[in-house]
């Protein structure tokens, strides 16, 4: 196992109820760049390491920006961190979305809860440069409106880029105006060409299966839907065992695979 | 030292065995292998020679192991035991990096430091030299060496034994990693020996397979010369010893592609029958030379400004290995012995180019309950081929 670097918390952000948005920036020597879908393995110091995305890549200053949503112990510790503490981080880790080989390509991005987290970057991406892809829809499912992230940030690709925005919550409150149900019921409306499309899927991983099988079924190629798993990881070098999936180590082969090769391996049950 | 000269072969003596030691020692090295203890052939630090089991053989079973005197006085004629070299090169509990808390709340973090022993592995069976390689490639054959590992393997100096009395629960030859080894540079070990005992007396016939081990063989008393036609006759028993146990093996796998036969099996009814004996005890993972999974730990002390990650074993058996948020991944016992032979036998090809299991047995003697990796293997395979066989199946592929 590699050593993790130093970053520092240089903001904070609060999210939801138990989200928040930190942005760090290398304390000393920065670690490589990292992709969008990529992930670092953040270290709260003395409680322990877990894998966390990027949820925004700062290449002017080399920074970080992870969205943390604090379930247990490591996450917990992570999602209390103040601007002026530190953090450990190695990385980076893993496959990436490779939105550079989804050029000419209707994208399709679609969401369910903290999967948003490591999509965020791909949609940053495909709208600073809107001429090299074909239409832009993004589709984001979350089980309360009060679970909703980036919601300014949501406001602005709907209102200010050509991309098609579309949210819906599982259980509206009394100010819920916008769609309800799951996230695969915004597809009919979502405007992109199947044989022409790229699609990049994260959230539960039901609602994975829900929406690729969706996206199969309206004729969109497997091996074009591109979706991010998540396993138990304690290394992310390959060498823990913990992140199997069949053949595969999340870790290294994944988390961003094609559902041609994903939808085999998920469909045994306790694989 | 030209190529030729480090294959030679000598015959050496048990008094050359006990200068091996000693010149290892000197050298400078921790010398590990084989002795008795506690009614089984453990590995402990050998200070010389006398303490490797001679006279001492092991009767094997599924669930069973049992220290049995051998009137020969032979000092390898016994297979694996309880433990396996991955004790010394990839210990149960390591520690990662250490850090520091400062006042203004900054972390500084140091990668453990502590420099590698200079191991010798004495007694290595011919299997175990295949587990090491296939450690090696897990956990330095990858885009990330661990670089703890990394250090303890290559200062380690490997002296292998042939086998020529194999258990009741080696199949090393199927897997194809024993019961002898090979030779000239690349076969991964720096000495071979063969332990031959007949009318011409009790001796190891010896050769390097590196630099060193040349080396290290040139200072050992000789007891038969280089070339010499007694050595060339040990050279032959020893040949045909170890040929005549690779007929001897108590156990065998299935003669089919178990990388094939383990992915069309996984919904076999079979993984059923072996949750219902298996305690997911995680005994086979913990016996096993090849298993390398680790968890971590996170430790403070006192003033909690100084924190510790160490890594420790971990097995596929424990619930808590694929927790996730949520629950585990694998819940059942069925999934989670489904994944050790899976893994094993299988998907350890597609990760990591080879299969995960040498033969040795361990597994299947240190079992509590005496399952039995073969006949588990045995078993798909006849499910499989049933239901392959039969009008519902389908055309055989
Ligand atoms: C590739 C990848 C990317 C991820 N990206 C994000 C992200 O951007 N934002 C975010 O909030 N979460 C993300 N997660 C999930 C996050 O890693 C888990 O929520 C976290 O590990 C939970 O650890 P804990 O100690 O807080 O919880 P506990 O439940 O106390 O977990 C105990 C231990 O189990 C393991 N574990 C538990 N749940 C998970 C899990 N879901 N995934 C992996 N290991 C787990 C951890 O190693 C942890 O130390 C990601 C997971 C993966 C695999
Ligand atoms: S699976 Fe069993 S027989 Fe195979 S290497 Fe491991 S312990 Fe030995
Ligand atoms: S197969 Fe045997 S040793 Fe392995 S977990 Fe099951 S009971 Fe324990």
């Amino acid at each position: 196992m590699t050593t993790p670097v130093p970053y520092e918390v240089v903001r904070w952000e609060s999210e939801t109820a138990d989200t928040a948005t930190v942005a760090l920036r290398p304390a000393g020597a920065a670690l490589p760049s990292f992709r969008p879908g990529q992930f670092a393995m953040l270290y709260a110091f003395g409680v322990g390491e877990i894998p966390v995305s990027v949820s925004g890549i700062s290449r002017a200053d080399q920074g970080l920006v992870h969205t943390i949503r604090a379930v247990g112990a490591v996450s917990g510790a992570l999602y209390g961190l103040r601007p002026g503490t530190s953090v450990g981080v190695r990385g980076p880790f893993g496959t990436d979305w490779d939105l550079p080989a989804a050029r000419g390509h209707d994208l399709l991005i679609v969401a369910g809860g903290i999967g948003l987290a490591p999509l965020r970057p791909v949609v940053v991406d495909a709208l600073a440069e809107p001429d090299r892809y074909g239409r832009v829809n993004v589709l984001v499912g979350s089980r309360t409106p009060d679970e909703l992230l980036y919601r300014a940030e949501i406001g602005h690709w709907s209102t200010a880029t050509a991309a098609h925005v579309a949210v819906t919550v599982d259980r509206p409150d009394d100010r819920w105006t916008g769609e309800v149900g799951v996230v695969t019921a915004l597809l009919h409306r979502a405007r992109f060409r199947p044989h022409g499309t790229v699609a990049f899927v994260c959230g539960p991983e039901p609602m994975i299966r829900a929406t690729a099988r969706d996206l199969v079924h309206r004729g969109v190629p497997a091996q074009r839907i591109r979706v991010s798993l998540e396993r138990n990881m304690r290394c992310a070098t390959g060498h823990c065992g913990h992140c199997q999936l069949g053949p595969l180590l999340v870790c290294r082969d994944g988390p961003v695979l094609g559902w041609d090769r994903a939808e085999p391996l998920l469909a045994t049950r306790e694989l | 030292m030209t190529d030729s000269g480090r294959s030679a072969a000598v015959v050496i003596g048990k008094d050359g065995l006990a200068a091996l030691v000693e010149v290892l020692v000197e050298r400078g090295r921790t010398v590990i292998g084989p002795t008795a203890r506690d009614g089984a052939i453990v590995l402990a630090e050998l200070a010389s020679a006398e303490q490797l089991p001679y006279g001492w053989g092991v009767e094997l079973e599924a669930g069973h192991y049992r220290l049995r005197p051998r009137e020969d006085g032979m000092a390898f004629a016994h297979s694996a035991g309880p433990q396996s070299w991955k004790t010394y090169l990839h210990p149960q509990r390591v520690r990662q990096w250490s850090a520091e808390r400062g006042p203004g709340g900054e972390v500084t973090l140091r990668a453990d430091s502590d420099p590698a022993p200079s191991y010798a592995f004495l007694g290595v069976r011919p299997c175990d030299l295949r587990a090491i390689a296939i450690q090696d490639r897990v956990l330095t054959g990858g885009t990330y060496a661990d670089p703890a590992y990394r250090d303890r393997r290559d200062g380690a100096f490997l002296v292998v034994v042939e086998c020529t009395d194999p258990g009741a629960t080696c199949f090393c030859v199927s897997m194809g990693t024993g019961p002898g080894v090979g030779e000239g540079d690349d076969e991964g070990y720096d000495l071979a020996l063969t332990e031959v005992l007949d009318d011409a007396g009790h001796r190891f016939w010896a050769r390097a397979g590196s630099a060193e081990g040349a080396e290290v063989l040139a200072l050992l008393p000789r007891q038969q010369g280089l070339g010499t036609v007694a050595a060339e006759a040990t050279a032959t028993a020893a040949r045909e010893s170890v040929t005549a146990a690779a007929g001897r093996m108590g156990r065998s796998m299935p003669p089919v592609s178990l990388q094939r036969l383990m992915a069309g099996s996984l919904d076999a009814k079979r993984w059923d029958d072996v949750a219902a004996r298996c305690l997911t005890c995680g005994n086979c993972t913990m016996a096993c030379p090849t298993c390398f999974c680790t968890t971590t730990e996170d430790v403070t002390d006192l003033t909690g400004d100084h924190a510790e990650r160490w890594s420790t074993w971990d097995s596929c058996f424990d619930l808590d290995f694929s927790h996730l948020h949520g629950g585990p991944v694998r819940e059942s016992a069925r999934s989670r012995y489904r994944q050790w032979l899976t893994h094993k036998l299988g998907t350890w090809h597609d990760q990591f180019g080879s299969s995960g299991c040498v033969g040795c047995g361990r597994c299947i003697v240190w079992c509590p309950v005496g399952i039995d990796i073969t006949e588990e293997a045995a078993a798909l395979h006849a499910e499989t081929w049933s239901m392959l066989e039969s009008p519902e199946g389908g055309a055989r592929p």
